[in-house]
């Protein structure tokens, strides 16, 4: 279909740019791709008939990511090497 | 003129027996029911983290151990520059995971099972009651037909009421007309009953009166010769009986 009505996994590498252009970045389109990408990842992986711990986990692993990501200030005085 | 806006807003109502078709009825597809089942599997996933898009998509460029190597190299990358720092938080991160990964890997199958047995039975009760719904509905229907075909009977019905009226009337036609019967007869039996009453009374009142005068008319002196009589009448009949003899 067109440019700025496909999702982004379907965008080519070349056409970013203007797909990121004709994107709605107002705090309703921001709130409505949001909604969108939960939707669509509850759909895929959670609202299935049989579901394994991959939905689940795959949530805890980016809460992880995103919690060493927040405290990595505070975690960067425990290294052991001085230089780097 | 008092209603609220939200009912004056609705379609007029269709008025029911004479169905106005201004307005039509059912026409769009309803789009809540039924509802799509849910898919089987989830989308798949390698090791419980990694989506299979991600390995698909570098399969072309690097073949199967692209993503492991990129794996791999990332994990050293952050290891060697302490991107990721190794702390007690690790340690404890590592034995966490390891019991998780065994507990999934030795309850996982019994899990979903009893997932699958609680699902099924909540399943099972809505269609039965889906079944036993459409069964009664099924019934309801016969039973309807039924009704309609006894319906077609009602002029053998009508038939039998009207002879049952007519058999009534007549009844009580010919009751009235025996009433009469009988009630005319009587008041003529009466009448008869008094004249024969009448005319036995004169003729005993007759008769007793003529007896009474006979019996008043025979003197003493008569009596005697009566009886002389009849005396001399027996001796000249015995004696022609005597002669018989």
């Amino acid at each position: 279909g067109p440019l700025w009505e496909r999702p982004l996994m379907e965008v080519r590498l070349g056409e970013l740019h203007t797909w990121i252009s004709t994107c709605n970045f107002s705090p309703q389109g921001l709130l409505a791709a949001v909604q969108r990408a939960w939707s669509s990842y509850c759909a895929k992986y959670i609202h299935v008939k049989q579901g394994g711990p991959a939905g689940i986990s795959m949530l805890l692993a980016g809460y992880c990511l995103l919690s060493y990501g927040w405290n990595y200030q505070h975690l960067k005085r425990h290294r052991w090497r001085k230089y780097h | 003129p008092s209603a609220p806006a939200a009912l004056r807003a609705l379609p007029p109502p269709v008025a029911v027996g004479v169905l106005h078709t201004t307005r039509p009825l059912h026409t769009t597809q309803q789009s809540l029911a039924p509802v799509p089942p849910l898919p089987e599997k989830g989308g798949e996933v390698r090791h419980g983290l990694i989506p299979e898009e991600f390995f698909q998509f570098l399969y072309p460029k690097t073949g199967v151990t692209g993503p492991y190597m990129l794996g791999t190299g990332l994990l050293l990358y952050l290891l060697s520059k302490e991107i990721y720092v190794v702390n007690h938080e690790t340690a404890a991160a590592a034995c966490i995971l390891t019991v998780i990964v065994y507990a999934i890997k030795k309850f996982g199958p019994e899990v979903a099972a009893f997932a699958d047995k609680l699902n099924e039975e909540k399943v099972a009760t809505a269609v039965a009651m889906k079944d036993e719904a459409i069964q009664t509905l099924q019934t309801a229907i016969e039973e309807e037909k039924k009704e309609q075909w006894r319906a077609e009977g009602r002029s053998y019905l009508f038939d039998a009421k009207r002879n049952n009226v007519a058999m009534l009337l007549e009844t009580n036609y010919r009751e009235r007309l025996l009433m009469v019967y009988s009630e005319v007869k009587k008041r003529l039996d009466y009448q008869v009953a008094m004249q024969t009453l009448k005319r036995q009374k004169e003729q005993d009142h007759m008769i007793q009166w003529v007896e009474k005068n006979v019996v008043q008319s025979i003197t003493p002196q008569q009596q005697k010769e009566s009886i002389a009589k009849c005396i001399v009448d027996l001796k000249a009949l015995s004696k022609g009986a005597h002669a018989a003899v």
